[in-house]
């Protein structure tokens, strides 16, 4: 999993990179603060590092169960969208925060169709969600398309 | 209508018989040759599934008969509609659907084990339980396997915090059961936080005061993918299903055990496709970019792939029938590359059509054109685009699942090969 923050951004809005190792309780969740991020690596017992692009940070946090979590915060201090990548989900719980029961109410809604299993893909007013993958390997993402900073598009948040 | 526009449709038709190509491009007509008995080999069925009797119905679902037995007992129950699944490992039969009773699963503690599964969409909960599982003529003795049920023990908030729905009864889960015959053995593994810390997840303890906990599992405690456990035939399995011109009510084919261990399973002139070992999964090229986090599934029940932008397919209606699928308004072909990590390539034609015109008649059950959007975005190392290859895919190919560390011949395992 270890890897350079050139493979997600592009390289021309990355202006700062720094690692940063730090753990203080808080609580941490889409459209959460920054100081809440520090929550989501106590939750997961995992390292944190740092990323600056222009417009936005990048909190990645590696979790002990193996699975990485990246917190997109907007430079008012907003977390605006998570990524991850695995063997397990994360606590979508915790990652999502308030937006967690739209998600969950939306994940109802998709059943009652032709039964499907195939990737989730969540595309609702202030809210889209997707996850792919199977069992053994998911990835996904969670963004706010309104918080979204200018210029930031969804193929961004990985 | 004049003459030459009848002409003109009679010459349509018949350029459709000769060349196979009508409807926007289907693959040409494949000559799999379905083996149709053996000591090895299940029928299985691509039907609507055993919850179309409560209305919900499954589009390119492949079903099985699996017997349980009572471990070293003549208790048995054969259940059929069971969805057999190349995405995950493990048996996992509806509580609904059991009328034997088979030992519980302790904890150490002597706590009864229970487990939750996430698949995409859904979760699975309940006990794990102890049986001997006979499918065909391969038998397997003590296997652990989940039996789903939401009221056995309380779903913990472990479970719902991945916010997917449950899919522990006929209605939710469209079928009496999972037959996970994927590449991995056992459905979490031998990761710390399957069998020490617990944290993926997947296996709690159940005290008699709830809720349950989360807690490691040892793997020979874990639910193992079956064909693992048979004495012989235990390398792998392969899923033959005959080509599927468009649409069918149902189909007939074959789950065969074992890869080169019998006159019935050999390789043949298959290409092997190894897989990444860590992820399960190998890359897909399409357009001039990879996509290293493909895999082929028979649990999926389409070719999920790119998103409407990137392939000019339209999304179905939100809210029909078809959500979630694609929906163009005339057929599309595509081609794309599979790549084994072991520098194998071949290059696969498909053909995406209309679901809800696929799903109109209501009947239907297999769709060789059923497709659907994966994921936004622009592939890279990181971004987690992928192809799905599902169920489709397997029509008119053999289609060789090799497990993790079993020796299967033309390769390493894990691998796909067809």
């Amino acid at each position: 999993m270890a890897r350079s923050y050139g493979d997600s951004i592009p390289l021309k809005v990355l202006v700062m990179a720094a690692l940063v190792i730090v753990a203080s309780p808080a609580w941490a969740s889409l459209g959460g603060d920054t100081a809440s991020i520090q929550a989501d690596q106590v939750h997961m017992q995992g390292r944190r590092r740092t990323t600056a692009a222009e417009s936005y940070a990048v909190h990645e946090i590696q979790g002990a169960s193996g699975t990485v979590v990246r917190e997109y915060v907007s430079a008012n201090g907003k977390v605006f969208a998570v990524a991850w990548q695995g063997p397990w989900m994360p606590d979508m719980r915790q990652l999502l925060g308030s937006y967690f029961d739209q998600y969950a109410r939306a994940n109802q809604a998709q059943s009652g169709a032709r039964m499907r299993r195939g990737p989730v893909l969540i595309n609702e007013p202030g809210l889209v969600v997707q996850i792919g993958g199977h069992v053994r390997a998911f990835a996904g993402r969670a963004y706010v398309p309104e918080m979204l900073p200018s210029g930031v598009r969804a193929e961004n948040i990985q | 209508m004049t003459d030459f526009r009848k002409l003109s449709i009679f010459m349509t038709g018949l350029a459709c018989v000769i060349s196979v190509g009508c409807g926007g491009g289907s693959s040409p007509a494949k000559t799999n040759a379905i083996t149709p008995s053996g000591q090895n080999i299940a029928p299985i069925s691509v039907n609507l599934g055993p919850g179309a009797s409560q209305g919900v119905t499954y589009a390119n679902g492949a079903f099985a008969s699996v017997t349980v037995c009572v471990p070293g007992t003549s208790t048995c129950q054969t259940i059929d509609g069971i969805l057999v699944d190349t995405g995950s490992s493990g048996l996992r039969i509806l509580s609904s659907a059991l009328t034997i009773s088979l030992p519980q699963q302790n904890a150490p503690n002597s706590n009864p084990v229970a487990e939750c599964l996430t698949f995409l969409g859904s979760y699975t909960w309940g006990p794990v339980k102890t049986a001997d599982v006979q499918i065909a003529g391969e038998k397997a003795g003590a296997v652990p396997i989940q039996v789903l049920s939401d009221t056995a023990f309380p779903v913990p908030g472990g479970c719902t915090s991945s916010g997917m729905t449950s899919a522990d009864t006929l209605t939710t889960l469209g079928a009496n059961g999972i037959l996970g015959v994927g590449p991995f053995a056992q459905d979490c593994g031998n990761a710390p936080a399957c069998v020490t810390t617990g944290s993926a997840g997947f296996y709690y303890e159940c005290p008699p005061t709830p809720p349950c906990t989360a807690t490691g599992e040892a793997l020979a405690q874990q639910v193992v993918n079956p064909v693992v456990l048979f004495p012989s035939d235990n390398n792998g399995v392969i899923i033959e299903l005959p080509a599927v011109s468009a649409s069918a009510a149902t189909v007939s084919g074959s789950l065969v055990f074992g890869i080169g261990t019998q006159s019935n399973n050999g390789l043949g002139a298959a290409t092997v496709y190894a897989m990444d070992p860590g992820t399960f999964s190998f890359t897909v090229k399409y357009n001039g970019s990879s996509y290293p986090g493909s895999f082929i599934d028979s649990g999926s029940n389409a070719y999920f792939f790119l998103d409407s932008t990137t392939s000019g397919l339209t999304d179905c209606t939100s809210g029909s029938n078809a959500q979630g699928f694609y929906c163009p308004t005339t057929t599309k072909s595509f081609t794309a590359s599979n790549e084994g990590v072991n520098g194998t390539s071949g290059t696969v034609t498909f053909s995406v059509a209309n679901a809800q015109n696929l799903f109109a008649s209501g009947n239907d059950a297999a769709f060789s054109q059923l497709g659907g959007p994966s994921i936004t975005g622009t592939p890279s190392a990181s971004n987690p685009v992928f192809f799905d290859w599902g169920l489709p895919f397997f029509y008119g190919r053999n289609v060789y699942t090799a497990i993790e560390g079993a020796t299967a011949p033309g390769g390493t395992a894990p691998y796909w090969a067809y």
